[in-house]
């Protein structure tokens, strides 16, 4: 240890390589235009903290917000052929997959876990919207049959959390075809008598919206969460008036008897540990941030006596 | 007076030419137009065939939104008896858009349901141009419920652009009602079939459609949005439908290669409001092929192969 390596060299580096710093420490709340800090929005699960608007949280950071102790295993999609249309818009669509996986990091829209939340095993299927617009193609409709199937051989309920533009319009009639398939996968939880619990983010629309992500036992959506089948844009230009104020955002729904619950990102894990135990016929949880499970653990828990 | 299409323009001009000679021979006994007439009318038949050959799929989404093609109270008609019309989803109105209730078909009851469009303004209106909303598909929960405790086979004709995208539609539960719908179509124990007469538009298809056997009319097209609504979000642009429909394969003999439908009922030459008859008459011999295929099953058997079928669609993709 010296002043060279002490001193010297990270004042060099600092110069000559500059230190790999995320560019946007600071991010803008769509809503409010509060500045926000990267650190503090994911502690609050990209959460504007001073107006409460819910901004998009990647899939990945969902999934390990919700488990204990952050820790799950990613469940597998048997992969759609590839392309199945040939597609070709303006771009081609493998290109347009490709460039997506670039981008976002993933295969693809959706991801399908297994773990615990609060000590009960579930399994979850989160969409990406920042995959093609969380867009149900054969890989989605692929991935909610594998989480279905899941549950199933585990006998756990599946929480599904939902955000798509739609189908993905480059698989055309196939990506119309995942609306029976996934109704199926719905079919099969049901039959199972496993609960289906779905949450509603901001923006489900079109065919997912009617099909799997109407069709929970319980809905519960995020507040201020865009929900409807024809969005409003084309629906002002059909009709050519101005709609109301909140037309299709979750609260809008929930007054219009569409939603069980609109409920804050924050309370969201918690909530549903409550619904899925009790229709589990399993005693209250102790809520909280829990450390990821272990084997015994979970074996105790399970067993452990009634306590609020 | 015929409609025709853009594309039949030509059609059009040597069809006027020859009816106008017609016209005039009638008010002049002495003209012997015979050898003109016949010489245009047979260019008629030969322009026709050859445009009718191969239709682009942007043609043939024009066909089948052909305002004088037949539509569900035509096919509804001619091939049922005892129609019983059954109205209402016992919660809100009735919707005109969609009809259904019970009929006889070759003497056997069963359930018929479809999306109807109208033929004049009037009745076009009423219909709200085969746009459903909630109450129609509610309507249709509610019929498709009914024939299962009943132990009738359910026969669903689809000719819709989509669901229609309104206030009240989507405050109702547009969404709510479709994904119900298409459920209902998957857990009934008895036969359904399906045919798509004209446009089968995204969800508002697949509520009606999710059946044991779906046969598509030739000209007949079945996708998830229109090649407007495509062409305006891949291209930035409506006017390229032509390219978007092409990209889609939203014809009947593309959906038949992906496995997506189980038969194509052949249509006359220029399209199934041509020969009308022809058209009601091959529809009606597929849906009694289809529903005779399915004799011998029982509820689970009739349950189990419709969801095989759908978790088996696209597995292969396009195999060309």
């Amino acid at each position: 240890m010296n002043w060279i390596t002490n001193y010297v060299r990270p004042r060099i580096n600092s110069i000559f390589s500059r230190r790999e710093m995320p560019e946007n420490l600071w991010s803008k709340c769509d809503e409010c235009g509060s500045m926000l800090f990267h650190r503090e929005l994911k502690e609050h699960l990209n959460v504007c903290p001073q107006c409460g608007h819910h901004m998009a949280l990647r899939a990945r950071d969902r999934l390990t917000a919700l488990f204990d102790g952050g820790s799950y295993s990613e469940v597998e999609v048997p992969a759609p052929v590839a392309d199945p249309l040939h597609f070709r818009d303006q771009k081609r669509y493998p290109d347009r997959m490709k460039a997506a996986q670039r981008a976002t990091g993933e295969k693809e829209a959706m991801l399908v876990a297994e773990g615990e939340i609060g000590r009960t095993p579930i399994v979850a299927a989160v969409q990406d919207f920042s995959f093609m617009g969380g867009s149900m193609g054969m890989y989605v409709g692929n991935a909610i049959i594998a989480a279905a199937e899941r549950a199933v051989a585990l006998h756990r309920p599946l929480i599904l959390f939902s955000a798509a533009g739609g189908a993905r319009m480059q698989e055309g009639i196939l990506s119309l075809m995942q609306m029976p398939r996934t109704t199926v996968a719905v079919q099969m939880l049901k039959e199972a008598g496993l609960p289906y619990v779905v949450v509603l983010t901001h923006p489900t629309t079109g065919g997912v919206t009617a099909s799997y992500a109407m069709l929970g036992d319980v809905q519960i959506a995020e507040p201020g969460a865009l929900i409807c089948f024809a969005g409003p844009r084309v629906i002002e230009q059909t009709i050519r008036e101005k709609l109301p104020e909140g037309f299709q955002r979750a609260e809008y729904l929930l007054d219009h008897g569409m939603l069980d619950r609109v409920t804050p990102r924050r309370d969201m894990r918690d909530e549903l540990i409550t619904i899925t135990r009790m229709l589990l016929d399993l005693p209250p949880q102790v809520k909280g941030e829990l450390p990821a499970p272990e084997k015994e653990a979970v074996q105790e828990a399970d067993d452990a006596p009634e306590k609020t | 007076m015929t409609n025709y299409l853009d594309f039949e323009k030509p059609l059009a001009e040597i069809e006027g030419k020859a009816e106008e000679l017609r016209a005039l021979a009638r008010q002049n006994e002495e003209m012997d137009i015979d050898d003109e007439v016949s010489a245009l009318d047979r260019k008629a038949a030969n322009l026709l065939s050859d445009l009718y050959k191969s239709l682009t799929p942007w043609r043939k989404c024009q066909v089948a939104r052909h305002p004088d093609r037949p539509h569900c109270k035509d096919y509804i008609e001619a091939l049922f008896t005892e129609f019983t019309p059954l109205a209402g989803d016992r919660n809100f109105a009735d919707d005109h858009a969609v009809m259904g209730g019970l009929a006889r078909f070759n003497d056997r009851p069963v359930m018929v349901i479809g999306q109807e469009k109208g033929h004049d303004t009037k009745s076009r209106i009423e219909r709200n141009f085969g746009m459903a909303r909630p109450e129609g598909y509610r309507k249709a929960i509610r019929l498709m419920e009914m024939a299962d405790k009943f132990n009738l086979p359910v026969i669903t004709l689809v000719d819709t652009p989509g669901a229609y995208p309104g206030k009240g539609a989507e405050e109702r539960g547009q969404s709510e009602a479709i994904a119900r719908s298409t459920e209902k179509c998957l857990q009934i124990g008895v036969p359904l079939v399906s045919v798509i007469i004209g446009e089968g538009g995204s969800g508002g298809a697949v509520a009606f459609a999710s059946a044991n056997k779906v046969a598509m009319l030739e000209h007949s097209v079945y996708s998830v949005i229109t090649p407007e609504g495509c062409a305006s979000i891949l291209w930035k642009d409506p006017e390229k439908m032509r390219e978007a429909a092409e990209a889609m394969r939203l014809t009947a003999q593309d959906l038949f290669k992906l496995g997506v439908i189980d038969r194509i009922v052949g249509e006359p030459l220029g399209g199934a409001h041509r020969g009308r008859d022809t058209s009601v008459a091959a529809v009606g011999d597929a849906i009694a092929e289809m529903l005779s295929e399915m004799d011998d099953m029982d509820r689970g058997t009739v349950v189990q192969a419709r969801r095989k079928k759908f978790m088996e669609i696209g597995a292969k993709g396009l195999s060309t």
